[in-house]
């Protein structure tokens, strides 16, 4: 179990570093989320399931899922094929 | 809206500043209309001439001054600059390593957290709050006003986001036609798997408020579950379907409520503990659902507010209003 811990605690700073360097702002994000999901399972092996169960849904869903609906809105999260088809969407509705 | 207990005339009511007040409170009369002298802005217009220039210059100083294959100063400077980064941060994970090195090793029974309210907690916990799973007796009973005061938190920031990102709905923002535009509309898929997945992940959240004090979880945990379910259920099947259920009055109506529940079950307790009156509220036996005093009410009020919450955030985040 021990070893276990070490491992996840090194996924941790390999998570927390590459959320840094990464040049994707998704992919960002994607990892940040893999980060509070590695926290909870921490959690649990620290033996206090309250705060995991906090941790996995706060951290790891609803905080994802606001930093998406931001990218979006800023227009942040285009993809390089798709970039012309929304450019002209926009056009549309304005 | 005029009941006076004396009546007085129409106009001399009209003079009064209760009047003026109401009316630049509705909005029907602005004060500074007619009596502040008002200008136009003019649009800033720059001559072609100076356009010119600035652009020159501005070429000038970047041939001169960010030519980083000439400008050896620059080179140099940026070569020290990343050098003086790498060291600082290296120089900062020592300091903390070091500062790490010195506190107290984990779970040493000879700690100085481990002091008598620890101990108080662990051994009269069960008896004095009726709790099975300790810490959600800790911060329900013991540190409920720490509780409460982070409720609050959370409605501040709701109220914050809602200044912050609401859309004058008077003013006739054309965005909220195109709200769906970049969705997958009706994705069947995702749909199917909302219709299958929202129902057990609601009740697993009212599963967790209610079974608090019993277990693992507790209203914050538990209502943001059911927040994160309602997030889900909105992303399949649009706005229409959960405004017939939860729109802003709701939300309102609903942490209103729950705040003040907290706020009303609190002050109980507070006031006979601090009067040495024997709470009328009972215990129970430890371990049902019905027991703990106070507790399970807490929970669920936390619960209600933390759901509205996340939910509230998610809707501000993608259109600014109900």
């Amino acid at each position: 179990m021990q070893i276990f811990t070490y491992i996840l605690l090194g996924f941790l700073v390999v998570c927390a570093i590459s959320v840094s360097l990464s040049k994707n702002l998704l992919n960002s994000i994607l990892i940040f989320m893999s980060y509070s999901l590695i926290v909870s399972i921490i959690w649990i092996l620290l033996e206090s399931p309250d705060l995991a169960i906090t941790e996995a849904a706060v951290g790891a869903g609803i905080t994802t899922v606001l930093f998406f609906i931001t990218l979006k809105k800023i227009h942040a999260m285009v993809d390089s094929d798709q970039e012309k088809g929304d450019e002209s969407d926009e056009q549309k509705n304005s | 809206m005029r009941a006076m207990s004396r009546k007085i005339p129409e106009e001399a009511y009209q003079k009064t500043l209760s009047y003026r007040l109401r009316q630049w409170l509705d909005g029907t009369r602005d004060p500074f209309l007619d009596t502040v002298e008002m200008k136009q802005q003019k649009a800033f217009r720059e001559d072609q001439k100076t356009v010119r220039k600035r652009k020159e210059e501005k070429k000038k100083l970047f041939e001169k001054i960010y030519d980083v294959e000439n400008n050896a100063e620059l080179r140099v400077f940026r070569k020290l600059y990343q050098t003086f980064c790498v060291l600082f941060c290296i120089f900062l994970v020592i300091m903390l390593l070091i500062a790490v090195s010195y506190l107290p090793s984990f779970g040493n029974p000879q700690n100085p957290v481990n002091n008598e309210v620890a101990e108080r907690y662990i051994e009269k916990g069960l008896q004095e709050t009726g709790a099975v799973n300790i810490v959600t007796g800790m911060i329900l009973d013991y540190r409920a006003f720490d509780t409460l005061g982070e409720s609050h938190v959370l409605f501040i920031a709701t109220c914050t986001v809602l200044i912050l990102l609401r859309k004058d709905k008077k003013k006739g923002d054309k965005e909220e036609i195109s709200d769906r535009v970049h969705e997958p509309k009706n994705d069947v898929i995702l749909q199917t798997a909302a219709r299958i997945l929202v129902p057990p992940i609601i009740i697993f959240g009212i599963y967790v408020i209610l079974g608090g004090h019993l277990g693992p979880g507790g209203g914050f945990s538990g209502g943001a579950i059911i927040g994160a379910g309602l997030i889900l259920y909105l992303n399949a099947f649009g706005f229409k379907k959960t405004e017939r259920f939860f729109t802003e009055k709701t939300y309102k109506r609903l942490s209103v409520c729950a705040l003040g529940c907290y706020c009303l079950a609190k002050s109980y307790s507070f006031y006979t503990g601090a009067n040495h009156i024997e709470s009328v509220i009972p215990l129970g036996t430890p371990g049902a659902i019905l027991s703990s005093g106070l507790i399970l009410i807490l929970n669920i009020c936390v619960g209600v507010v933390v759901a509205g919450t996340m939910y509230t955030f998610y809707v501000m985040f993608r259109k600014g209003g109900y």
